[in-house]
């Protein structure tokens, strides 16, 4: 098989072909997403009215469905209806999708945004770190710090978090309240657990990830031949191995900050914070079909883009498509 | 790629096996065949006042409504983990099959198969389980053919990365030229090969998957009341906490605890099997 | 700079992280600009030693015992920094493969400057101009832009001239060079050869010269040393140790490589199947059938027109030969010449993109998936690796009764049977049936896959490099087995190497291929002895004699010594 890659335009033919895989794979998953909550078994006007509904409540409900038409031509009123920002109405409320979805959808991504903000550098200095004297005290202490926060669901450390700094030490608040009033401190002070219990979460998967990646690359004969030519660790790891492991960290941050987006559902039950995971656990208790396919494409919209960015950056930083 | 010295390896024999996780297994695995026998009250009773401190009667005390919490935890170790072990055997039966088929016969099947299942990918579990389950409902069934169901995508990708390095050796070429069957080549050529990542793997999705079913309950979606779960009781106990009480780190815990646990086991397996 | 040797090991032992002695006991000394060869077979601790030269032990393995002193500092006492000071400045280090050594994401001439630069030897303007230079003397394309390019970028042989002005940027006083041109063609390899010894030479450079082919460190070492499981066997002058080799061990080494018989004690005469004389070109029929007078088809294998296409790139093009039974035809070619290919298509594992192959008169379909169980019984391949080409979850007796259970229906009892027969005609145990692969060593696993091919009772046995992942000693014993199988049962073989002195031993006729194309074709003798093909004879040119001054000469005969290599394939490696 030839071993030589393609050059310079090889890379923009690469990325161009992700891309439209990636908007392929969105339209894919609307698709998928709408017709999952609409094609599955049992009529769906039943189902959320209940057995005691009336003949008359479930046809009306059903022409509000549109269950009459065909399927692939309800699908592209909605889709059409979503490319123009029109998601429909809530079921249960009555309001716009998009005016109760979009405020939620922002305070979802400003706590996501920071705890990634907080926990990207972390994992990476620690991993850095780590990988610099591999079986050392501080790789063991991560090592081990890793493996306990790993295997806990999110909401033991809230909770544990929650007793610790909110009821024993009255440090910050329980429950993460956000009202239009508060200052910016205030607001920071509000957001500070949820985001602390984000942050260790997904930083226990990420410093792994990174650690292995680096061990990895440092097991590399060229990182051999670096260290018998008499370069110090610190150069050998920086500048000899950093390099080759960018692809598989960002890979790694990617995949983490795509779980950031699902594990940060867990986290806002948990504070009650007012963000679109919250939003959706309700809307799916109570049934509300159209509030349901709008977070959800959002959901999976944004983790289809966090892969998107992350391939793209491993095809820019990849060495071996580099030409000189 | 290394793996780092383990610390707990040099510690005394006993110290040793009581670290690796197996005996918390064990335990569990106790508690989840013998729940009926082993539970001192029943499942679904009252005993107690709620949130009462841990005596001699309620080693640890009761919960919101003032069942026995120990004996709650024992039911829901039976119905917490039959039913994450039941999704993860159907996510392995089928991504196991599916991998090793796309793997062995690859050209356009393979590809076909791997877009699709790529695209799946793309929604996270989480996501995709509350959609159907805002349809269908949370019957048991229903859980498990769901979570199996989207795990096994994840199952696949990992079959069938086993199963393409495997393949590329040549005594599967020498199986071939013979003109042995696919299936005699899958299941006698490649499997034994796979067992050991498979295994692995077996025990991290699994202990994944309970995670996961301990959060679908924790939200409400998982096993219904007044079946005892452990997401849920964390749900129903998590008042407690702003009384100071530590009602609902009980169940936490026990979560915590077995999925260490299980890790643990899988990394004492793994670093056993990767000596020569 | 003291008196005396630049480096002196005394007693030097190396464990494995499992207590296996790797060196045991090794004691050595070098002169400054002298260049000593350390030659031994695979697990004979050379690369071990070279490494201790400069205070390193890789993976879990521990220095344990003995004295290093390079110019009198005994490296085992230096702290870890003070090693870091010697490396690269004074003690120096090539590696075998230089694909793997560069880093892949850094420009060459970043790392070839850094080692000066770092060291504070020298500017970075400075290294850059002297590695310029370095790369014209050595014949390197476009000096001055060579090294704006990455390691991917260039083709194997230019890699290794880098790698080697790479370690001689600080001006070492000693050079380790671990196995240097082993991974590459033998046309690559005496250009690339001749360059070290130039560059070694010019600087006035110690250097330990670890290899496993006698005949390679022969043109470039002033003394040899001699190593079998980590232990010194012989030590001396070169042209000492090739004319008088003193023990038994150093004597099947170099009787191994020049094929002729040595003023000795006379050894077994069978012993060495390269010391046989070469085969006639018409074999002497052996099987029954000829014998019974029965007719036999003249060829057993014909193809006609073969080509095999990967993508848009031509792998192999209108290759026609045939295979008589009992014959062996070897092909020869390098890497890149498309001989994989051909076995391949032949067998059918690669479906050919035209052509046609004919066994026993019948044709085969291009992939064997189309094939009949008997025409896939008829023709067996052999693979090049044992350790891939065995199951490791599957005992002996499955692995080689399978066959005979899968075509003849044997079970049981008879099966038990055939294949302890099986394991004895290749010269095994019986008893190794109940063995698993990874108990094996690589020659007895390689049997293990012929016993296999065998038990499926063939007629023609392609072969892909067999003996090319073994030790030279054990490939010979193989060679011997298989010329012995074929005038007892009759086989043919085709033989794929890019060994020519395999190819004189084991052959009848031979087909050399360059870059897809068979250039030649016929008796063995007349095709390497007479052929007017440039290639051809550039090949047989480039064979490595034991003789010193070899290299030299065949350099002064081109018409070019100093050109770059003097074939640019694709994939040189």
């Amino acid at each position: 098989m030839p071993d030589r890659l393609p050059r310079g335009p090889g890379v923009t033919r690469l990325i161009a072909a992700r891309a439209g895989m990636g908007l392929v794979t969105l339209v894919v998953i609307s698709a998928l997403l709408f017709f999952a909550t609409d094609l599955l078994p049992g009529d769906v006007a039943a189902a959320l009215l209940g057995p005691q509904a009336t003949p008359e409540a479930l046809a009306t409900l059903r022409a509000g469905l549109h269950l009459g038409d065909p399927a692939g031509l309800r699908y592209v009123h909605w889709l059409l209806g979503v490319l123009h920002g029109d998601f429909g109405r809530s079921l249960a409320t009555g309001r716009s999708v998009v005016t109760v979805l979009l405020p939620r959808f922002a305070n979802t991504l400003a706590l996501a945004g920071l705890a990634a903000l907080v926990s990207v550098p972390l994992a990476l200095g620690l991993g850095l770190a780590a990988a610099m004297r591999p079986g050392g005290r501080l790789d063991r202490l991560v090592s081990t710090l890793c493996l306990v926060t790993i295997s806990v669901p999110e909401f033991f450390i809230g909770y544990l978090l929650i007793l610790l700094f909110s009821v024993q030490l009255g440090w910050l608040p329980s429950l993460a309240v956000l009202n239009g009033g508060m200052s910016f401190a205030q607001r920071l002070g509000a957001v500070t657990l949820p985001v602390i219990t984000l942050v260790l979460v997904v930083l226990a998967h990420m410093l792994r990830m990174t650690r292995a990646a680096l061990l990895c690359v440092m097991a590399a004969p060229y990182i051999e031949t670096a260290l018998l030519k008499g370069l110090r660790r610190r150069t050998v790891v920086l500048r000899h191995a950093l390099p080759n492991a960018a692809a598989p960290i960002i890979a790694v941050i990617a995949l983490n900050l795509g779980y950031l987006v699902v594990g940060v559902v867990v986290v806002e039950v948990v504070f009650v914070y007012p963000g679109a995971g919250q939003l959706m656990v309700d809307a799916v208790g109570k049934r509300d079909l159209p509030l349901v396919q709008a977070c959800g494409l959002a959901f999976a919209a944004t983790y289809v883009v966090l892969n998107l960015l992350a391939d793209i950056v491993a095809i820019l930083v990849n060495p071996r498509l580099r030409a000189a | 790629m290394s793996a780092a010295r383990d610390p707990s390896m040099e510690r005394s024999g006993w110290l040793r096996f009581a670290a690796s996780g197996a005996p918390l297994v064990a335990l569990i695995l106790a508690a989840v065949v013998l729940a009926p026998w082993v539970a001192p009250y029943g499942e679904a009773q009252f005993v107690g006042g709620v949130w009462d401190p841990p005596s001699l009667a309620h080693w640890l005390g009761t919960d919101n409504l003032g069942r026995d919490m120990l004996t709650r935890l024992i039911f829901g170790a039976r119905n917490t983990v039959t039913l994450a072990a039941l999704a993860t055997a159907l996510a392995f039966t089928l991504g196991v099959s599916l991998g090793f088929f796309a793997a062995a016969l690859g050209g356009w099947v393979d590809a076909l198969v791997s877009r699709a299942i790529e695209i799946l990918l793309s929604v996270p579990v989480l996501i995709s389980a509350l959609m159907v389950l805002s349809v269908l409902g949370n019957s048991l069934p229903v859980l498990i053919a769901t979570i199996g169901l989207l795990e096994s995508t994840r199952v696949y990708m990992l079959a069938r990365a086993v199963a393409r390095s495997i393949v590329v050796r040549e005594f599967v070429a020498a199986a071939r030229l013979r003109g042995e069957g696919l299936v005699w080549v899958l299941v006698r050529e490649i499997l034994p090969n796979a067992l050991a990542p498979l295994a692995a793997e077996a025990g991290l999705r699994f202990s994944f998957i309970f995670l996961f079913v301990a959060s679908l309950s924790f939200l409400g979606l998982g096993i219904q009341p007044p079946a005892a779960d452990w997401g849920s009781m964390v749900r129903e106990n998590a008042q407690a906490i702003n009384f100071g009480l530590p009602a609902p780190l009980y169940p936490a815990t026990a979560i915590a605890l077995l999925t260490i646990a299980v890790n643990r086991v899988v990394d004492r397996y793994l670093a056993a099997e990767s000596r020569p | 700079m003291t008196a005396g040797p630049l480096l002196r090991i005394e007693g030097l032992s190396v464990h494995s992280a499992t207590g296996v002695a790797l060196v045991d006991g090794i004691s050595l000394e070098l002169a400054r600009g002298e260049v000593l060869g350390l030659i031994g077979e695979s697990g004979a601790g050379k690369s071990t030693i070279g490494l201790a030269a400069l205070g390193f032990a890789r993976g879990d393995c521990r220095i344990t015992a003995g004295r290093i002193l390079l110019d009198g500092l005994d490296l085992r006492l230096q702290s870890a920094e003070g090693l870091r000071r010697l490396r690269g400045r004074r003690v120096a280090y090539v590696a075998q493969s230089a694909a793997a050594a560069f880093n892949p994401a850094l420009r060459l001439i970043d790392q070839i400057c850094e080692g000066p630069v770092r060291h504070g030897l020298m500017s970075r303007h400075e290294a850059e101009a002297r590695a310029i230079d370095n790369f014209r003397a050595l014949g390197l394309p476009d000096p001055t832009r060579f090294g704006r390019r990455y390691a991917h970028q260039v083709s194997g042989g230019q890699l290794q001239r880098a790698m080697a002005i790479m370690a001689m940027s600080c001006g070492p006083d000693l050079l380790v060079l671990d196995e240097p041109t082993t991974a590459l063609d033998v046309t690559t390899q005496i250009d690339v050869l001749a360059h070290l010894k130039t560059l070694i030479a010019g600087a006035g450079t110690a250097a330990l010269y670890i290899s496993h082919d006698l005949a390679v460190v022969a043109q470039i070492a002033d003394r040899l040393l001699v190593l079998r499981h980590g232990k010194l066997v012989e030590t001396g002058p070169t042209e000492e140790i090739l004319a008088r080799p003193q023990t038994a061990y150093a004597r099947a080494l170099v009787a191994e490589r020049t094929g002729v018989a040595l003023a000795q004690p006379a050894q077994k005469a069978a012993w060495s199947v390269r010391r046989q004389a070469p085969r006639p070109a018409m074999p002497v029929p052996a099987n029954e059938a000829v014998a019974a007078g029965e007719a036999v088809p003249a060829s057993i294998l014909d193809v006609q027109g073969l080509a095999v296409r990967y993508g848009r790139q031509d792998a192999l093009s209108d290759a026609s030969f045939a295979l008589a039974p009992g014959e062996t035809l070897a092909v020869i070619g390098e890497s890149g010449s498309g001989k994989t290919s051909l076995a391949y298509a032949v067998s059918g594992l690669v479906p050919a993109h035209a052509g046609r192959v004919s066994l026993g008169g019948i044709p085969l379909a291009p992939g064997y998936a189309r094939r009949s169980r008997e025409q896939l019984r008829r023709l067996q391949l052999v693979f090049q690796l044992p350790d891939v080409a065995l199951n490791p979850r599957q005992r002996i007796a499955s692995l080689v009764g399978r066959p005979a259970q899968f075509y003849r229906g044997m079970r049981g009892e008879a099966l038990a049977q055939r294949v302890a027969e099986l394991l004895g005609l290749v010269g095994l145990d019986p008893a190794l049936a109940a063995r698993w692969p990874g108990e094996l060593s690589g020659g007895q696993k390689q049997r293990v896959c012929i016993a296999r091919a065998l038990a499926a009772e063939p007629d023609v046995l392609v072969c892909d490099e067999v003996t090319a992942a073994l030790d030279p000693l054990i490939a010979e014993e193989i060679l011997q087995l298989q010329r012995r199988l074929q005038e007892q049962l009759g086989l043919a073989y085709l033989f794929i190497t890019h060994d020519l002195a395999t190819v004189r031993r084991i052959a009848h006729r031979v087909l050399v291929l360059w870059r897809g194309r068979v250039v030649a074709q016929g008796p063995t003798a007349q095709v390497l002895g007479e052929s007017e093909h440039s290639y051809v004879k550039q090949l047989c040119a480039s064979e490595p004699q034991m003789r010193r001054g070899w290299l030299e000469e065949t350099l002064a005969g081109r018409v070019d010594p100093t050109a770059a290599e003097p074939v640019q394939y694709p994939h040189a490696n």
